[in-house]
């Protein structure tokens, strides 16, 4: 797993407090993982906060698994 | 009860009277306090009087850019932002009939477009520190409508719908969202009405006087404070029983 992954679902779990193991690339975030609309603004937010990224609203839309989150990070976060 | 020692407030239209007295009553329960405004001189002479915890950003509501960094502005200035009291408002009094769309859309730019805008803003750090208190000051004429406020009846009644639909989203995160809704206060503008017209308005007004601004900044207070968490989307009316909901 990258590094950015495993912050990625770091984040994730600490803040929906679900379990790591639910945490796949494929989870979506509201249907598998319980999170609902304000919690996904939440998790870009964090996202943003953690790899120092600004994340557009329209870019912001696409990501609705936790694979998404993690594609779209390790494509724009410079290494 | 009611200590805001350590929190950080953003008072817009802080050169009025009722705005001025709600920026003077948050920073004497201890709050750091940004003070906005158009009036630079004004803004300045009260945090003069205030002394420490107070900071001035001067921003006119009516320029998109301004609105935009006004929040940007006072969180840099605080390191925070947990109070904001959208409390800003102009009039363009007409008739229904004779009113321009300019004054149309320059008192809902002020009194609603900019809350919405401010309020978009603030919001996003207070749900990261999980705290946060929005006040939108509304008025009793967006309850009852008045004539000749078409304009203004609609922004202060928007504000209401705004205040609840925000109170939903965010209330799980230790935020609120709420109104005050002035009645007749004393200020510079009822200081200019004539004995009759005064006469006429105190008896709609059960208490039989005008109130005051500092009658208004109480319930800001109450409101932004902790022990107000589990008040939110609520409207609460300052208006001495003039209408009653």
């Amino acid at each position: 797993m990258s590094d950015i992954a495993e912050r990625v679902k770091k984040i994730v779990v600490e803040h929906l407090g679900v379990d790591a193991e639910k945490v796949t690339d494929s989870a979506n975030f509201i249907d598998d993982l319980g999170a609902d609309s304000l919690d996904t603004v939440e998790l870009v937010m964090a996202f943003e906060e953690e790899f120092s990224v600004e994340i557009p609203d329209d870019a912001a839309e696409t990501i609705v698994t936790v694979g998404d989150a993690i594609k779209f990070l390790e494509k724009n976060v410079a290494a | 009860m009611f200590e805001l020692k350590g929190r950080k407030a953003l008072v817009t239209g802080a050169t009025g009277g009722i705005g001025g007295a709600i920026a003077r009553a948050l920073h004497a329960r201890g709050a750091e306090v940004v003070l906005s405004g158009t009036r630079r001189e004004v803004l300045d002479k009260l945090a003069a009087e205030l002394g420490e915890r107070v900071h001035v950003v001067p921003a006119n509501l009516a320029d998109t850019a301004e609105v935009e960094a006004l929040v940007p502005a006072a969180e840099e200035a605080m390191g925070g932002l947990d109070i904001l009291v959208n409390n800003a408002g102009i009039t363009r009094d007409n008739l229904f009939m004779r009113m321009k769309d300019e004054e149309w859309d320059a008192v809902l730019a002020v009194n609603l477009t900019s809350a919405f805008r401010l309020s978009r803003a603030a919001v996003k750090g207070m749900m990261r520190r999980r705290f946060g208190r929005i006040i939108s000051i509304g008025s009793i004429v967006g309850a009852t409508g008045n004539p000749g406020q078409g304009n203004y009846a609609a922004a202060k009644a928007g504000l209401v719908g705004m205040t609840k639909a925000l109170a939903a989203e965010v209330a799980s995160r230790g935020i609120t969202v709420n109104c005050v809704a002035p009645g007749f206060i004393a200020t510079p503008m009822t200081d200019a009405l004539n004995e009759k017209q005064r006469e006429s308005i105190l008896g709609n007004v059960p208490a039989g006087r005008l109130g005051t601004s500092e009658e208004v900044a109480a319930a800001v207070v109450y409101l932004a404070s902790d022990e107000a968490a589990y008040v939110t989307g609520h409207t609460l009316h300052v208006n001495g029983g003039m209408a009653m909901f």
